[in-house]
Protein backbone atom coordinates (compact mmCIF):
# COMPACT_ATOMS: atom_id res chain seq x y z
CA UNK A 1 0.00 0.00 0.00
CA UNK A 2 2.50 2.37 1.16
CA UNK A 3 3.97 3.40 -2.72
CA UNK A 4 -0.12 3.32 -3.47
CA UNK A 5 -1.67 5.69 -1.00
CA UNK A 6 0.64 8.99 -1.58
CA UNK A 7 0.19 8.76 -4.94
CA UNK A 8 -3.22 7.70 -5.63
CA UNK A 9 -4.05 9.94 -2.36
CA UNK A 10 -4.31 13.53 -3.88
CA UNK A 11 -6.67 12.39 -7.02
CA UNK A 12 -9.31 11.20 -4.75
CA UNK A 13 -10.74 14.81 -4.06
CA UNK A 14 -13.70 16.29 -6.10
CA UNK A 15 -12.06 16.96 -9.68
CA UNK A 16 -15.55 18.87 -10.51
CA UNK A 17 -14.01 22.45 -9.89
CA UNK A 18 -14.70 25.22 -7.65
CA UNK A 19 -19.16 24.46 -7.43
CA UNK A 20 -18.21 21.62 -5.52
CA UNK A 21 -17.48 23.34 -2.63
CA UNK A 22 -19.14 26.00 -0.61
CA UNK A 23 -15.82 27.86 0.60
CA UNK A 24 -13.88 30.15 -2.02
CA UNK A 25 -10.78 30.09 0.07
CA UNK A 26 -10.90 26.21 -0.04
CA UNK A 27 -11.34 26.62 -4.07
CA UNK A 28 -8.16 28.98 -3.97
CA UNK A 29 -6.28 26.43 -1.90
CA UNK A 30 -7.35 23.91 -4.87
CA UNK A 31 -6.23 26.20 -7.67
CA UNK A 32 -2.76 26.56 -5.72
CA UNK A 33 -2.49 22.83 -5.51
CA UNK A 34 -3.02 22.73 -9.41
CA UNK A 35 0.05 21.91 -10.95
CA UNK A 36 0.66 19.08 -7.80
CA UNK A 37 -3.01 17.75 -8.49
CA UNK A 38 -2.28 17.62 -12.49
CA UNK A 39 1.16 15.77 -11.57
CA UNK A 40 -1.14 13.45 -9.40
CA UNK A 41 -3.89 12.87 -11.58
CA UNK A 42 -1.50 11.91 -14.47
CA UNK A 43 0.72 9.99 -12.12
CA UNK A 44 -1.99 7.31 -11.31
CA UNK A 45 -3.01 6.89 -15.44
CA UNK A 46 0.55 6.68 -16.04
CA UNK A 47 1.15 4.12 -13.21
CA UNK A 48 -1.75 2.24 -14.56
CA UNK A 49 -0.59 2.32 -17.83
CA UNK A 50 2.85 1.04 -17.18
CA UNK A 51 1.17 -2.10 -14.87
CA UNK A 52 -0.85 -2.30 -18.42
CA UNK A 53 2.47 -2.37 -20.60
CA UNK A 54 4.33 -5.16 -17.66
CA UNK A 55 1.18 -6.71 -18.14
CA UNK A 56 1.20 -7.26 -21.98
CA UNK A 57 4.89 -7.93 -22.42
CA UNK A 58 4.70 -11.89 -22.58
CA UNK A 59 2.22 -11.85 -24.80
CA UNK A 60 4.36 -9.49 -27.08
CA UNK A 61 7.11 -11.81 -26.82
CA UNK A 62 4.53 -14.78 -27.36
CA UNK A 63 3.69 -13.00 -30.95
CA UNK A 64 7.38 -12.17 -31.20
CA UNK A 65 8.87 -16.04 -30.72
CA UNK A 66 5.96 -17.13 -32.78
CA UNK A 67 8.04 -15.70 -35.43
CA UNK A 68 11.79 -17.34 -34.39
CA UNK A 69 13.69 -19.79 -36.41
CA UNK A 70 15.31 -21.34 -33.00
CA UNK A 71 19.09 -22.31 -33.93
CA UNK A 72 18.73 -25.49 -31.78
CA UNK A 73 16.09 -27.30 -29.97
CA UNK A 74 17.13 -25.74 -26.44
CA UNK A 75 17.79 -21.92 -27.69
CA UNK A 76 15.51 -19.81 -25.96
CA UNK A 77 16.84 -16.37 -28.19
CA UNK A 78 15.55 -15.16 -31.29
CA UNK A 79 17.56 -16.12 -33.39
CA UNK A 80 16.24 -15.41 -36.93
CA UNK A 81 12.47 -14.58 -38.40
CA UNK A 82 10.54 -17.18 -39.99
CA UNK A 83 6.60 -17.78 -40.96
CA UNK A 84 7.62 -21.63 -41.25
CA UNK A 85 6.11 -22.06 -37.79
CA UNK A 86 2.70 -20.40 -38.99
CA UNK A 87 2.58 -22.89 -41.89
CA UNK A 88 3.83 -26.00 -40.19
CA UNK A 89 1.91 -26.03 -36.78
CA UNK A 90 1.10 -29.35 -36.41
CA UNK A 91 5.00 -29.97 -37.21
CA UNK A 92 6.34 -31.46 -33.76
CA UNK A 93 5.14 -34.76 -32.81
CA UNK A 94 1.34 -34.53 -30.87
CA UNK A 95 0.96 -30.78 -31.34
CA UNK A 96 -1.81 -30.87 -33.18
CA UNK A 97 -3.65 -34.05 -31.12
CA UNK A 98 -3.46 -32.70 -28.18
CA UNK A 99 -5.25 -29.27 -29.03
CA UNK A 100 -7.75 -31.69 -30.50
CA UNK A 101 -7.57 -33.52 -26.95
CA UNK A 102 -8.25 -29.70 -25.28
CA UNK A 103 -10.64 -28.33 -27.55
CA UNK A 104 -13.17 -31.52 -27.49
CA UNK A 105 -12.61 -31.80 -23.56
CA UNK A 106 -13.29 -27.67 -23.36
CA UNK A 107 -16.43 -28.09 -25.54
CA UNK A 108 -18.14 -31.44 -23.23
CA UNK A 109 -16.94 -29.58 -20.12
CA UNK A 110 -18.27 -26.10 -21.06
CA UNK A 111 -21.54 -27.85 -22.12
CA UNK A 112 -22.20 -29.75 -18.78
CA UNK A 113 -20.72 -27.06 -16.25
CA UNK A 114 -23.33 -24.25 -18.59
CA UNK A 115 -26.28 -26.45 -18.04
CA UNK A 116 -25.75 -27.63 -14.62
CA UNK A 117 -24.13 -24.60 -13.30
CA UNK A 118 -27.30 -22.16 -14.98
CA UNK A 119 -30.19 -24.26 -13.46
CA UNK A 120 -28.33 -24.10 -9.84
CA UNK A 121 -27.90 -20.32 -10.65
CA UNK A 122 -31.80 -19.95 -11.13
CA UNK A 123 -32.53 -22.38 -8.46
CA UNK A 124 -30.45 -19.66 -5.90
CA UNK A 125 -32.03 -16.65 -7.36
CA UNK A 126 -35.69 -17.51 -7.88
CA UNK A 127 -36.03 -19.70 -5.40
CA UNK A 128 -36.43 -20.12 -2.07
CA UNK A 129 -35.82 -22.92 -0.11
CA UNK A 130 -33.81 -24.71 3.25
CA UNK A 131 -30.46 -25.24 2.71
CA UNK A 132 -29.82 -22.00 0.68
CA UNK A 133 -26.56 -20.88 2.86
CA UNK A 134 -25.30 -24.75 2.69
CA UNK A 135 -25.62 -24.56 -1.15
CA UNK A 136 -24.05 -20.80 -1.06
CA UNK A 137 -21.15 -22.39 1.12
CA UNK A 138 -20.51 -26.06 -1.21
CA UNK A 139 -20.61 -23.25 -4.37
CA UNK A 140 -18.01 -21.28 -3.14
CA UNK A 141 -15.48 -23.55 -1.89
CA UNK A 142 -14.33 -25.00 -4.68
CA UNK A 143 -13.03 -21.98 -6.10
CA UNK A 144 -11.52 -21.37 -3.01
CA UNK A 145 -9.59 -24.34 -3.17
CA UNK A 146 -5.80 -24.83 -4.20
CA UNK A 147 -6.04 -26.60 -7.81
CA UNK A 148 -3.52 -29.05 -6.54
CA UNK A 149 -5.67 -30.07 -3.57
CA UNK A 150 -8.73 -30.29 -5.61
CA UNK A 151 -6.66 -32.50 -8.25
CA UNK A 152 -5.46 -34.54 -5.71
CA UNK A 153 -8.36 -35.58 -4.05
CA UNK A 154 -9.86 -36.53 -7.43
CA UNK A 155 -7.30 -38.36 -7.72
CA UNK A 156 -7.28 -40.00 -4.36
CA UNK A 157 -11.26 -41.00 -5.16
CA UNK A 158 -10.82 -42.11 -8.25
CA UNK A 159 -7.96 -44.32 -6.69
CA UNK A 160 -9.66 -45.63 -4.33
CA UNK A 161 -12.83 -46.42 -6.33
CA UNK A 162 -10.39 -48.54 -7.88
CA UNK A 163 -10.64 -46.67 -11.32
CA UNK A 164 -6.59 -46.07 -11.57
CA UNK A 165 -6.60 -48.16 -14.25
CA UNK A 166 -9.00 -46.00 -16.19
CA UNK A 167 -7.19 -42.41 -15.65
CA UNK A 168 -7.54 -40.51 -19.34
CA UNK A 169 -10.30 -38.71 -21.00
CA UNK A 170 -13.26 -39.21 -18.94
CA UNK A 171 -11.69 -38.20 -15.73
CA UNK A 172 -10.60 -35.08 -17.16
CA UNK A 173 -13.44 -34.18 -18.03
CA UNK A 174 -15.20 -34.61 -14.61
CA UNK A 175 -12.70 -32.75 -12.96
CA UNK A 176 -13.18 -29.60 -15.77
CA UNK A 177 -16.83 -29.85 -15.05
CA UNK A 178 -16.06 -29.68 -11.44
CA UNK A 179 -14.00 -26.86 -11.05
CA UNK A 180 -16.24 -24.83 -14.10
CA UNK A 181 -19.40 -25.48 -12.42
CA UNK A 182 -18.93 -22.44 -9.34
CA UNK A 183 -17.98 -20.25 -11.68
CA UNK A 184 -20.46 -20.60 -14.05
CA UNK A 185 -23.13 -20.23 -11.38
CA UNK A 186 -21.66 -17.64 -9.78
CA UNK A 187 -21.63 -15.37 -13.49
CA UNK A 188 -25.13 -16.55 -14.41
CA UNK A 189 -26.20 -15.47 -10.72
CA UNK A 190 -24.62 -12.00 -11.35
CA UNK A 191 -26.87 -11.72 -14.58
CA UNK A 192 -29.69 -13.08 -13.21
CA UNK A 193 -29.82 -10.61 -9.65
CA UNK A 194 -29.47 -7.70 -12.01
CA UNK A 195 -33.17 -8.66 -13.46
CA UNK A 196 -35.75 -7.35 -12.77
CA UNK A 197 -38.28 -10.14 -11.63
CA UNK A 198 -41.18 -8.04 -12.62
CA UNK A 199 -40.54 -8.65 -16.01
CA UNK A 200 -41.41 -12.61 -15.44
CA UNK A 201 -44.34 -11.43 -13.09
CA UNK A 202 -45.77 -9.35 -16.12
CA UNK A 203 -45.28 -12.62 -18.60
CA UNK A 204 -47.22 -14.87 -16.06
CA UNK A 205 -50.24 -12.04 -16.00
CA UNK A 206 -50.64 -12.28 -19.54
CA UNK A 207 -51.07 -16.06 -19.40
CA UNK A 208 -47.75 -17.44 -20.00
CA UNK A 209 -47.28 -21.01 -18.22
CA UNK A 210 -43.61 -20.72 -16.23
CA UNK A 211 -42.06 -22.71 -19.46
CA UNK A 212 -42.74 -19.87 -22.30
CA UNK A 213 -42.12 -17.58 -19.17
CA UNK A 214 -38.65 -19.32 -19.02
CA UNK A 215 -38.20 -19.51 -22.86
CA UNK A 216 -39.86 -16.47 -24.21
CA UNK A 217 -38.21 -13.86 -21.24
CA UNK A 218 -36.31 -15.11 -18.32
CA UNK A 219 -33.91 -17.05 -20.94
CA UNK A 220 -33.32 -14.16 -23.38
CA UNK A 221 -32.46 -12.06 -21.04
CA UNK A 222 -29.74 -13.76 -18.76
CA UNK A 223 -28.60 -15.31 -22.13
CA UNK A 224 -25.58 -13.05 -22.15
CA UNK A 225 -24.46 -13.93 -18.51
CA UNK A 226 -24.66 -17.59 -19.64
CA UNK A 227 -23.04 -16.51 -22.70
CA UNK A 228 -20.06 -15.25 -20.68
CA UNK A 229 -19.62 -18.06 -18.44
CA UNK A 230 -19.66 -20.41 -21.13
CA UNK A 231 -17.05 -18.73 -22.25
CA UNK A 232 -14.92 -18.53 -19.30
CA UNK A 233 -16.14 -22.02 -18.67
CA UNK A 234 -14.51 -22.96 -21.94
CA UNK A 235 -10.93 -20.41 -21.09
CA UNK A 236 -10.71 -21.95 -18.10
CA UNK A 237 -11.04 -25.90 -19.02
CA UNK A 238 -8.64 -25.34 -22.35
CA UNK A 239 -5.74 -23.61 -19.59
CA UNK A 240 -5.86 -25.49 -17.02
CA UNK A 241 -2.77 -27.92 -16.59
CA UNK A 242 -2.71 -28.87 -12.86
CA UNK A 243 -5.77 -30.41 -12.11
CA UNK A 244 -5.68 -31.95 -15.44
CA UNK A 245 -2.14 -33.39 -14.87
CA UNK A 246 -2.89 -34.89 -11.81
CA UNK A 247 -6.20 -37.10 -12.93
CA UNK A 248 -5.00 -37.13 -17.22
CA UNK A 249 -3.51 -41.06 -16.85
CA UNK A 250 -1.88 -41.19 -20.08
CA UNK A 251 -4.07 -38.70 -22.19
CA UNK A 252 -2.15 -35.51 -23.28
CA UNK A 253 -4.10 -31.81 -23.34
CA UNK A 254 -2.48 -29.23 -24.92
CA UNK A 255 -1.06 -27.48 -21.69
CA UNK A 256 0.67 -31.06 -20.49
CA UNK A 257 1.86 -30.50 -24.21
CA UNK A 258 3.52 -27.37 -23.84
CA UNK A 259 4.67 -28.44 -20.08
CA UNK A 260 6.65 -32.20 -22.00
CA UNK A 261 7.88 -29.47 -24.07
CA UNK A 262 9.66 -27.16 -21.50
CA UNK A 263 11.63 -29.86 -20.34
CA UNK A 264 13.03 -31.23 -23.91
CA UNK A 265 13.04 -27.66 -25.77
CA UNK A 266 10.29 -25.96 -26.81
CA UNK A 267 9.23 -25.69 -30.49
CA UNK A 268 8.58 -22.02 -31.51
CA UNK A 269 4.60 -23.39 -33.08
CA UNK A 270 3.55 -23.33 -29.15
CA UNK A 271 4.00 -19.71 -29.32
CA UNK A 272 1.79 -19.67 -32.45
CA UNK A 273 -0.89 -21.43 -31.01
CA UNK A 274 -0.86 -19.03 -27.96
CA UNK A 275 -1.27 -16.44 -30.63
CA UNK A 276 -3.92 -17.91 -32.39
CA UNK A 277 -5.72 -18.22 -28.98
CA UNK A 278 -5.27 -14.66 -28.46
CA UNK A 279 -6.37 -13.33 -32.08
CA UNK A 280 -9.45 -15.28 -31.43
CA UNK A 281 -10.40 -14.65 -27.63
CA UNK A 282 -9.87 -11.13 -29.22
CA UNK A 283 -12.25 -11.79 -31.82
CA UNK A 284 -14.84 -13.03 -30.13
CA UNK A 285 -14.44 -10.06 -27.50
CA UNK A 286 -14.79 -7.15 -30.13
CA UNK A 287 -17.94 -8.49 -31.73
CA UNK A 288 -19.55 -8.98 -28.67
CA UNK A 289 -18.71 -5.81 -27.43
CA UNK A 290 -19.84 -4.28 -31.15
CA UNK A 291 -22.68 -6.42 -30.76
CA UNK A 292 -23.67 -4.96 -27.53
CA UNK A 293 -23.48 -1.32 -29.01
CA UNK A 294 -25.45 -2.11 -31.70
CA UNK A 295 -27.94 -4.18 -29.61
CA UNK A 296 -28.13 -1.02 -27.01
CA UNK A 297 -29.15 1.33 -30.15
CA UNK A 298 -25.64 3.31 -30.17
CA UNK B 1 -40.73 -11.46 -4.57
CA UNK B 2 -40.95 -13.83 -7.21
CA UNK B 3 -38.85 -15.76 -5.63
CA UNK B 4 -40.58 -19.12 -5.17
CA UNK B 5 -40.88 -22.27 -2.35
CA UNK B 6 -41.64 -25.34 -3.20
CA UNK B 7 -39.55 -28.54 -4.67
CA UNK B 8 -38.32 -27.07 -8.26
CA UNK B 9 -35.67 -25.32 -6.35
CA UNK B 10 -34.28 -28.54 -5.39
CA UNK B 11 -35.15 -30.20 -8.33
CA UNK B 12 -33.35 -27.15 -10.23
CA UNK B 13 -30.14 -27.53 -7.59
CA UNK B 14 -30.35 -31.20 -7.68
CA UNK B 15 -27.87 -32.20 -11.25
CA UNK B 16 -25.24 -29.66 -10.21
CA UNK B 17 -25.11 -30.54 -6.32
CA UNK B 18 -24.35 -34.32 -6.96
CA UNK B 19 -21.56 -33.45 -9.17
CA UNK B 20 -20.06 -31.22 -6.50
CA UNK B 21 -20.86 -33.68 -3.65
CA UNK B 22 -19.87 -36.55 -5.85
CA UNK B 23 -16.80 -34.92 -7.06
CA UNK B 24 -15.75 -31.77 -4.61
CA UNK B 25 -17.13 -33.38 -1.11
CA UNK B 26 -16.62 -37.19 -1.02
CA UNK B 27 -13.18 -36.94 -2.81
CA UNK B 28 -11.96 -34.18 0.48
CA UNK B 29 -13.20 -37.08 2.85
CA UNK B 30 -11.65 -39.54 0.40
CA UNK B 31 -8.42 -37.13 0.54
CA UNK B 32 -8.66 -37.08 4.44
CA UNK B 33 -8.81 -40.97 4.48
CA UNK B 34 -5.64 -41.43 2.05
CA UNK B 35 -4.09 -38.93 4.37
CA UNK B 36 -4.12 -41.56 7.36
CA UNK B 37 -2.94 -44.89 5.48
CA UNK B 38 -0.51 -47.08 6.17
CA UNK B 39 2.50 -45.54 4.06
CA UNK B 40 3.88 -49.09 3.53
CA UNK B 41 0.90 -49.93 0.98
CA UNK B 42 1.08 -49.37 -2.71
CA UNK B 43 -1.29 -48.68 -5.75
CA UNK B 44 -0.79 -52.35 -6.45
CA UNK B 45 -1.06 -54.05 -3.20
CA UNK B 46 -3.29 -51.51 -2.12
CA UNK B 47 -3.72 -49.75 1.16
CA UNK B 48 -4.54 -50.26 4.81
CA UNK B 49 -6.70 -47.72 6.64
CA UNK B 50 -4.68 -47.78 9.97
CA UNK B 51 -5.46 -43.97 11.03
CA UNK B 52 -1.66 -43.49 10.72
CA UNK B 53 -1.62 -39.78 11.96
CA UNK B 54 2.49 -40.26 11.54
CA UNK B 55 2.37 -39.16 7.87
CA UNK B 56 1.75 -35.54 8.81
CA UNK B 57 4.78 -35.48 10.85
CA UNK B 58 6.37 -37.34 8.39
CA UNK B 59 5.81 -34.94 5.35
CA UNK B 60 6.01 -32.00 7.50
CA UNK B 61 9.29 -33.27 8.64
CA UNK B 62 10.31 -33.52 5.06
CA UNK B 63 8.67 -31.00 3.42
CA UNK B 64 8.38 -27.96 5.87
CA UNK B 65 11.06 -25.39 4.02
CA UNK B 66 9.04 -26.30 0.84
CA UNK B 67 5.79 -25.57 3.04
CA UNK B 68 7.06 -21.99 4.09
CA UNK B 69 8.59 -21.19 1.01
CA UNK B 70 4.93 -21.51 -0.55
CA UNK B 71 3.51 -19.02 1.83
CA UNK B 72 6.07 -16.54 1.65
CA UNK B 73 6.00 -16.83 -2.11
CA UNK B 74 2.62 -16.35 -2.18
CA UNK B 75 2.02 -13.45 0.24
CA UNK B 76 5.21 -11.37 -1.37
CA UNK B 77 2.93 -11.87 -4.91
CA UNK B 78 0.07 -10.73 -3.13
CA UNK B 79 1.40 -7.63 -1.83
CA UNK B 80 3.48 -7.28 -5.13
CA UNK B 81 0.00 -8.22 -6.70
CA UNK B 82 -1.77 -4.92 -4.23
CA UNK B 83 1.05 -2.33 -5.58
CA UNK B 84 0.80 -3.01 -8.91
CA UNK B 85 -3.09 -3.79 -9.05
CA UNK B 86 -4.18 -0.73 -6.77
CA UNK B 87 -2.87 1.86 -9.59
CA UNK B 88 -4.00 0.15 -12.28
CA UNK B 89 -7.69 -0.60 -11.23
CA UNK B 90 -8.09 3.19 -9.97
CA UNK B 91 -6.86 4.69 -12.97
CA UNK B 92 -8.95 2.45 -14.70
CA UNK B 93 -12.01 3.60 -12.45
CA UNK B 94 -11.59 7.00 -11.94
CA UNK B 95 -8.75 8.48 -14.86
CA UNK B 96 -9.76 6.17 -17.87
CA UNK B 97 -12.93 8.31 -18.90
CA UNK B 98 -14.08 6.28 -22.02
CA UNK B 99 -10.76 3.88 -22.47
CA UNK B 100 -12.25 2.14 -19.62
CA UNK B 101 -13.66 -0.74 -21.06
CA UNK B 102 -10.55 -0.90 -23.62
CA UNK B 103 -8.24 -0.90 -20.16
CA UNK B 104 -10.50 -3.76 -18.66
CA UNK B 105 -10.01 -5.53 -21.59
CA UNK B 106 -6.17 -5.16 -21.36
CA UNK B 107 -6.14 -6.57 -18.40
CA UNK B 108 -7.49 -9.81 -19.07
CA UNK B 109 -6.10 -10.03 -22.72
CA UNK B 110 -3.42 -11.99 -21.72
CA UNK B 111 -5.13 -14.57 -20.18
CA UNK B 112 -6.21 -15.73 -23.76
CA UNK B 113 -2.72 -16.81 -24.84
CA UNK B 114 -1.91 -20.42 -22.50
CA UNK B 115 -0.83 -20.23 -19.00
CA UNK B 116 2.12 -21.96 -19.54
CA UNK B 117 2.89 -20.29 -22.95
CA UNK B 118 3.22 -16.83 -21.24
CA UNK B 119 4.83 -18.57 -18.38
CA UNK B 120 7.11 -19.47 -20.85
CA UNK B 121 7.45 -15.97 -22.12
CA UNK B 122 9.16 -15.09 -18.86
CA UNK B 123 11.85 -17.45 -19.17
CA UNK B 124 12.45 -15.61 -22.11
CA UNK B 125 12.35 -11.94 -20.83
CA UNK B 126 14.60 -12.73 -17.18
CA UNK B 127 17.14 -15.40 -19.32
CA UNK B 128 20.58 -14.21 -19.23
CA UNK B 129 21.31 -13.48 -22.60
CA UNK B 130 18.36 -10.92 -22.96
CA UNK B 131 18.32 -7.25 -23.02
CA UNK B 132 16.46 -6.98 -19.67
CA UNK B 133 20.01 -8.60 -17.41
CA UNK B 134 22.24 -7.58 -19.51
CA UNK B 135 20.64 -4.02 -18.88
CA UNK B 136 20.50 -4.36 -15.33
CA UNK B 137 24.01 -5.36 -15.46
CA UNK B 138 25.39 -2.51 -17.22
CA UNK B 139 23.41 -0.42 -14.39
CA UNK B 140 24.67 -2.59 -11.95
CA UNK B 141 21.78 -3.33 -10.15
CA UNK B 142 22.90 -6.81 -10.93
CA UNK B 143 26.96 -7.91 -10.45
CA UNK B 144 28.14 -9.05 -13.51
CA UNK B 145 27.44 -12.62 -13.37
CA UNK B 146 23.90 -11.78 -11.60
CA UNK B 147 20.65 -13.61 -12.45
CA UNK B 148 17.38 -13.40 -12.53
CA UNK B 149 16.43 -16.33 -13.84
CA UNK B 150 16.01 -19.80 -11.63
CA UNK B 151 15.77 -17.25 -8.52
CA UNK B 152 13.10 -16.92 -6.05
CA UNK B 153 12.41 -12.86 -7.91
CA UNK B 154 11.50 -15.18 -11.14
CA UNK B 155 9.19 -17.15 -9.30
CA UNK B 156 7.67 -14.14 -7.31
CA UNK B 157 7.46 -12.20 -10.46
CA UNK B 158 5.98 -15.27 -12.19
CA UNK B 159 3.46 -15.68 -9.78
CA UNK B 160 2.55 -11.82 -9.47
CA UNK B 161 2.13 -11.83 -13.24
CA UNK B 162 -0.32 -14.26 -13.75
CA UNK B 163 -2.21 -13.73 -10.44
CA UNK B 164 -2.21 -9.78 -11.25
CA UNK B 165 -5.96 -9.88 -13.12
CA UNK B 166 -7.59 -11.48 -10.20
CA UNK B 167 -6.59 -8.73 -7.90
CA UNK B 168 -7.14 -5.87 -10.28
CA UNK B 169 -10.56 -7.06 -11.36
CA UNK B 170 -12.53 -7.37 -7.60
CA UNK B 171 -10.80 -4.07 -7.00
CA UNK B 172 -11.94 -2.25 -9.74
CA UNK B 173 -15.52 -3.19 -9.36
CA UNK B 174 -15.27 -1.87 -5.43
CA UNK B 175 -13.63 1.51 -6.92
CA UNK B 176 -15.95 1.72 -9.38
CA UNK B 177 -19.16 1.58 -7.13
CA UNK B 178 -17.91 3.93 -4.95
CA UNK B 179 -20.30 7.30 -4.89
CA UNK B 180 -17.96 10.94 -6.18
CA UNK B 181 -20.10 13.04 -3.97
CA UNK B 182 -18.78 10.86 -0.75
CA UNK B 183 -15.29 12.50 -2.06
CA UNK B 184 -16.55 15.66 -2.55
CA UNK B 185 -18.47 15.54 1.19
CA UNK B 186 -14.97 14.52 2.40
CA UNK B 187 -13.13 17.58 0.82
CA UNK B 188 -16.39 20.01 2.33
CA UNK B 189 -15.36 18.55 5.14
CA UNK B 190 -11.60 19.48 5.05
CA UNK B 191 -10.50 16.41 4.39
CA UNK B 192 -6.96 16.51 3.21
CA UNK B 193 -6.92 14.64 -0.46
CA UNK B 194 -4.72 11.78 1.38
CA UNK B 195 -6.89 11.61 4.62
CA UNK B 196 -9.92 11.71 1.93
CA UNK B 197 -8.07 8.43 0.36
CA UNK B 198 -7.23 6.65 3.51
CA UNK B 199 -11.03 7.22 5.01
CA UNK B 200 -13.27 7.37 2.14
CA UNK B 201 -11.65 5.58 -1.05
CA UNK B 202 -9.75 3.12 0.78
CA UNK B 203 -12.21 1.92 3.26
CA UNK B 204 -14.84 1.42 0.45
CA UNK B 205 -12.43 -0.15 -1.68
CA UNK B 206 -11.54 -2.86 1.29
CA UNK B 207 -14.44 -5.78 0.04
CA UNK B 208 -12.60 -5.87 -3.40
CA UNK B 209 -8.91 -5.77 -1.79
CA UNK B 210 -9.86 -8.88 0.60
CA UNK B 211 -11.50 -10.60 -2.30
CA UNK B 212 -8.52 -10.07 -4.68
CA UNK B 213 -6.36 -10.92 -1.77
CA UNK B 214 -7.85 -13.94 -1.29
CA UNK B 215 -8.01 -14.49 -5.04
CA UNK B 216 -3.89 -14.34 -6.04
CA UNK B 217 -2.93 -15.70 -2.54
CA UNK B 218 -4.73 -19.14 -2.25
CA UNK B 219 -4.26 -19.90 -6.03
CA UNK B 220 -0.62 -19.00 -5.69
CA UNK B 221 0.27 -20.72 -2.61
CA UNK B 222 -0.72 -24.06 -4.44
CA UNK B 223 1.12 -23.56 -7.50
CA UNK B 224 4.10 -24.95 -8.80
CA UNK B 225 4.08 -23.85 -12.42
CA UNK B 226 6.18 -20.66 -11.87
CA UNK B 227 8.40 -22.33 -9.62
CA UNK B 228 9.16 -25.79 -12.04
CA UNK B 229 9.70 -23.19 -14.90
CA UNK B 230 11.68 -20.10 -13.34
CA UNK B 231 13.12 -21.60 -10.57
CA UNK B 232 15.75 -23.63 -9.10
CA UNK B 233 15.48 -26.89 -7.13
CA UNK B 234 16.00 -24.70 -4.36
CA UNK B 235 12.69 -22.61 -4.56
CA UNK B 236 10.35 -25.03 -5.51
CA UNK B 237 7.01 -24.82 -3.66
CA UNK B 238 4.91 -27.24 -2.02
CA UNK B 239 2.42 -27.80 -4.99
CA UNK B 240 5.75 -29.49 -6.83
CA UNK B 241 6.23 -31.82 -3.90
CA UNK B 242 2.70 -33.13 -3.70
CA UNK B 243 2.56 -33.55 -7.83
CA UNK B 244 5.73 -35.43 -7.71
CA UNK B 245 4.64 -37.42 -4.40
CA UNK B 246 1.43 -38.51 -5.93
CA UNK B 247 3.61 -39.62 -9.67
CA UNK B 248 5.88 -41.44 -7.92
CA UNK B 249 2.86 -43.23 -6.15
CA UNK B 250 3.34 -41.83 -2.37
CA UNK B 251 -0.22 -41.48 -1.94
CA UNK B 252 -0.27 -41.09 1.88
CA UNK B 253 2.42 -38.53 2.05
CA UNK B 254 1.27 -36.90 -0.59
CA UNK B 255 -2.35 -36.41 0.67
CA UNK B 256 -1.12 -35.74 4.19
CA UNK B 257 0.61 -32.57 2.48
CA UNK B 258 -2.17 -31.35 0.62
CA UNK B 259 -4.41 -31.25 3.73
CA UNK B 260 -2.00 -29.81 5.17
CA UNK B 261 -1.81 -27.01 2.84
CA UNK B 262 -5.41 -26.64 2.35
CA UNK B 263 -5.51 -26.59 6.58
CA UNK B 264 -3.26 -23.53 6.19
CA UNK B 265 -4.64 -21.73 3.66
CA UNK B 266 -8.08 -22.40 6.00
CA UNK B 267 -6.57 -20.60 8.96
CA UNK B 268 -4.85 -17.92 7.62
CA UNK B 269 -8.34 -16.92 5.08
CA UNK B 270 -10.14 -17.10 8.74
CA UNK B 271 -7.74 -14.94 10.58
CA UNK B 272 -7.20 -12.74 7.45
CA UNK B 273 -10.74 -12.27 6.93
CA UNK B 274 -11.87 -11.59 10.67
CA UNK B 275 -8.77 -8.98 10.74
CA UNK B 276 -9.91 -7.42 7.65
CA UNK B 277 -13.49 -6.54 8.68
CA UNK B 278 -15.91 -7.71 5.82
CA UNK B 279 -17.10 -11.14 7.12
CA UNK B 280 -20.11 -10.78 4.49
CA UNK B 281 -17.42 -12.31 2.40
CA UNK B 282 -17.23 -15.57 4.31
Amino acid sequence: MSTAAPTSGPTSGPTSGPTSGPSSTRAAARRRRGPVRWLADHLVLVLGLLVLLYMSVPVLVVMLMSFNDPASRNSYSFDGFTTGNWTDICGPYQLCESLVRSLQIGLLATAAATLLGTLMAFAMVRHRFRGRSAANLLIFLPMATPEVVMGSSLLALFVNAGAAGFLGFWTIWIAHVLFCLSFVVVTVKARLAGLDPRLEQAAMDLYANEWQTFWRVSFPLVFPGILAAALLSFSLSFDDFIITNLNAGQEVTFPMFVWGAAQRGIPPQINVVGTIMFLVAMTVVLVGELGSRRRAGR
Amino acid sequence: MSTRRGLSGYLLLLPGGVWLALFFVVPTVTLVATSLYDPSGSLQLGYQMTGHVQNYADSLQAYSPQLVRSFVYAGTATVACMLLGFPLAYAIAFKAGRWKNLMLVAVIAPFFTSFLVRTLSWQYILGDNEPLVSFLRTIQVLGPEGHLLATPFAVVTGLTYNFLPFMVLPLYASLEKIDHRVLEAAADLYASPFTAFRTVTLRLAMPGLVAGTLLTFIPSAGDYINSELLGNPRTRMVGNEIQDLFAAGDYPTASALSVTLMAAIVVLVFVYVRRAGTEELL
